[in-house]
């Protein structure tokens, strides 16, 4: 057994309960400790954490960040998550079970810039990171002992701690000896966890619920139940044969649940679609209404697709109804955009032939395909003004870099005073 | 109505008509053709709400005047399967009953629609109007409308772009033509009343059926025209159509000025060519790229998979004295435009990435601007 204070990083060939170096309770203890190096890091309730370290009067309160009434919860802070409150919960729901909670509309430049930081703090760790989201990322830090003069699990004890100082936020670590172990360890001991799974693996999955495995949903779950399949130690015991009656992805599913996991861990994988969506406060129904949100969605989606390096080669709109019911309508664009203007007039003709009375309560734009940014807005013989209203856009996001969000905009993205 | 007509003008009447009606309707009437006997005349309209063609067919034996609606390609092709020299008869005793086609010994009902429900596209003031010779109005379209674009985004595009303007200070008639990747820029003498013309957008479609039609005339044809609609009087047949509501882009802003690379050479050589070189390119979208020096032309496509061919010119064919320049273009392009090209065409270089205007050094009233693809 190798014991690991995550306070002073002392460590030793040892179980103790309490560090005996500084006397700290959060120690680590694992046979494997110190060869595992694969470590998925998570941050602990990332938008309410970031609010709360800018506005110390949040402190103990329960704090949730989403839109108006009808959003749904982008994040919850651990004092709201004992009274019952979840991610993705709506918005209305989880202010039933904390009438008393503090609710934030999402500040998300603020958290880019965070996770922006994150991100170079884990990329000097080693190269191999590959972010999963915005406050999530898994790491390889096979063969970087030389580089930083200890084991991955002390660098990673040592990342943690300088999150919280040089960020602010807290973070959660699973290590393992692969992608799959490593993100089941990370939600085993949240927030500011450290948790780790060696060879136990298979055993310690056997008991859990199939529903534990990322890729398993409620109607993959139904469907194995219905063949007596609840824990993951019947899953992963079927085999390669058995397992093709549940799909194609039937044997890796069992495979998965021995705990195997191949995957490498790859910086570079490829972004497959960029997408910005909002949910109104009340149904609107109007060209005239809905053009407002999705003229900001468009500047949110030009904003995106350059911060990856991409343009759009077609435009995606999406629209959920009043009772729920999904519309999703492309265009291709005559030549790739990162534009908001011209991202705006390629789906406004979608737009208005979907407004026909119906009420939505949800419109969103993606970029689909993805292309390279380079080329991009240099127009054509029949949009020689593609380059300029590019300069435009670049102007417009230089002074709203220096003088904030509200200095100069289009007017049709102003929201009505209410 | 009960009338006699002749099988083959009735067949070539149908033919006009029937084409703009849409195979796939989801309003059945749009699927019949209207028929009206009165005095002589048969005339027949069809629509698909965009468009509306009317044909008057005179000569024919009307023993009882009335009218109805039928199925379009119907009519159409049972007239066209009828033996040549027939009588056609055609019989409708009014309201539901079906219409009786009669020829020799062959006869068919035919389920009507009601003429109360048939849409009519209501033409309303045209103030504009001027004539052309068939020939001209051919002329404008074969040399712009390979020009013009398929792609819903820019629908304003999808169409000639039809305008009076000046041109080296005469006035001219201009179509114009572009899908971003090239533009053809035709103009014709200005006639007379089309002064004051509004810029109008005619749209693909209609552009397509006015071609057919003039094949079948030498005479001129009339054009009426509003900001909305425009009409084609082409011998018996009236075509209206809806314009496309939009605004072209500036296109003159997009024809470049400095250009003084040119290079000069026999169309049929270098349309041979391109497309002996082209075939080794599978992919439309990959370049022929052009590399011109002082009285030479070299072309050359390759393929990924395939491999690379090459083809020089003739020196006597090539005339060119300015300095180097490589270039790339789309084989198909290249052939559309030199298509519309009689004896030799003319490049207008900058460089090997900017717009290059091809011109026929014969004629000064055609111009196309065609985009260089990277080589």
């Amino acid at each position: 057994m190798t014991s690991l204070c995550r306070d002073c990083l002392h460590h030793a060939e040892a179980a103790f309960r309490s560090c005996p170096s500084c006397g700290s309770g959060r120690v680590v203890t694992h046979a494997e400790l110190l060869a595992l190096s694969i470590a998925h890091v998570d941050c602990d309730a990332f938008f309410a954490s970031v609010e709360k370290r800018d506005d110390p009067s949040l402190r103990g309160k329960p704090v949730l960040i989403g839109g108006g009434r009808r959003g749904v919860v982008a994040a919850a802070c651990y004092v709201a998550r004992t009274r019952g409150v979840r991610s993705a919960m709506p918005m209305f729901k989880a202010l039933e079970a904390c009438p008393d909670a503090v609710v934030i509309k999402p500040n998300m430049a603020k958290y880019a810039t965070c996770a922006r930081q994150l991100r170079a703090m884990m990329e000097a760790l080693t190269p191999l990171v590959q972010p999963l989201s915005i406050d999530e990322a898994v790491l390889d830090l096979s063969g970087t002992e030389a580089l930083h003069r200890a084991p991955p699990a002390v660098t990673l004890a040592r990342f943690a701690l300088a999150v919280e100082r040089e960020v602010g936020v807290t973070v959660s670590i699973g290590l393992a000896s692969n992608r799959l172990l490593a993100k089941i360890a990370a939600g085993r001991d949240k927030p500011r966890g450290f948790a780790v799974i060696g060879a136990e693996a298979r055993a310690l999955l056997a008991s859990e619920p199939v529903r534990l495995l990322p890729g398993i949903g409620p109607a993959a779950a139904q469907r194995l139940a219905r063949a007596g399949i609840v824990t993951l130690g019947q899953l992963g015991s079927l085999d390669a044969k058995a397992a093709l009656r549940f799909g194609e992805d039937g044997p890796a599913l069992a495979a998965r649940a021995r705990g195997e996991d191949n995957r490498p861990v790859d910086p570079v994988r490829e972004t497959k679609s960029i997408s910005a969506e909002t949910t109104f406060d009340a149904d609107l129904a109007t060209a005239e209404a809905l053009e407002a949100p999705l003229w900001r969605l468009c500047e949110r989606l030009a904003r995106r697709l350059a911060e990856k390096g991409f343009a759009a080669g077609g435009v995606v709109l999406k629209l959920k109804t009043a009772d729920f019911a999904s519309r999703t309508r492309a265009a291709r664009l005559p030549t790739p955009s990162s534009v908001p203007e011209t991202l705006f007039a390629a789906i406004r003709p979608l737009l208005a032939r979907e407004v026909d009375g119906t009420a939505f309560r949800l419109i969103g734009i993606g970029a689909a395909p993805l292309v390279p940014a380079l080329g991009a807005d240099a127009g054509d013989l029949a949009d020689p003004d593609a380059p300029r209203r590019a300069a435009r856009w670049k102007a417009v996001e230089a002074l709203r870099a220096k003088f904030g969000e509200g200095v100069l905009g289009a007017g049709r993205g102003l929201r009505p005073k209410r | 109505m009960k009338i006699s007509v002749d099988r083959t003008v009735l067949l070539k009447a149908l033919a006009h008509v029937q084409s703009v009606v849409e195979k796939r309707n989801t309003i059945p009437i749009l699927a019949n053709v209207m028929l009206e006997a009165k005095d002589g005349v048969l005339t027949l309209t069809a629509t698909d709400m965009e468009i509306a063609v009317v044909e008057r067919v005179a000569g024919v034996e009307v023993s009882r005047p009335g009218r109805t609606t039928a199925p379009a390609s119907t009519l159409y092709e049972i007239v066209r399967k009828l033996a040549d020299g027939a009588k056609v008869e055609l019989d409708h005793k009014g309201g539901d009953a079906p219409l009786v086609l009669r020829a020799g010994r062959a006869n068919a009902n035919l389920n009507v629609l009601p003429v109360e429900d048939f849409p009519s596209m209501t033409e309303g003031k045209m103030p504009h109007h001027f004539a052309l010779k068939a020939g001209t109005l051919r002329d404008l379209i074969d040399r712009t409308k390979f020009a013009i674009s398929t792609e819903e985004t820019r629908y304003y595009l999808n169409g000639i772009y039809l305008h009076a303007a000046e041109s080296d200070g005469a006035k001219v008639l201009r179509a114009v033509a572009t899908d971003g990747h090239r533009l053809a820029r035709v103009e014709e003498p200005l006639p007379e009343g089309a002064a004051g013309m509004p810029g109008v957008i005619v749209p693909r479609k209609t552009v397509a059926e006015v071609r057919k039609l003039a094949d079948e005339t030498q005479d001129e044809v009339s054009i009426h025209l509003s900001d909305t609609k425009i009409r084609f009087d082409i011998g018996t047949v009236q075509l209206t159509s809806k314009l496309i509501d939009g605004t072209f882009p500036e296109y003159e802003r997009v024809i470049p000025k400095g250009n003084d690379k040119i290079l000069r050479v026999g169309k049929k050589a270098f349309a041979d060519a391109v497309g002996r070189v082209a075939s080794i390119s599978t992919e439309k979208s990959r370049p022929v790229k052009l590399s011109v020096s002082r009285g030479n032309l070299m072309l050359t496509a390759n393929s990924p998979e395939l491999g690379q061919m090459q083809d020089e010119l003739d020196e006597e064919l090539v005339s060119y004295d300015a300095a180097p320049i490589e270039i790339g273009f789309q084989a198909k392009y290249l052939t559309d435009i030199t298509d519309q090209i009689s004896e030799q065409v003319e490049f207008h270089f900058a460089d090997g990435a900017a717009p290059t205007i091809v011109k026929d050094a014969g004629r000064g009233d055609a111009l196309y601007v065609l985009m260089p693809m990277r080589v």
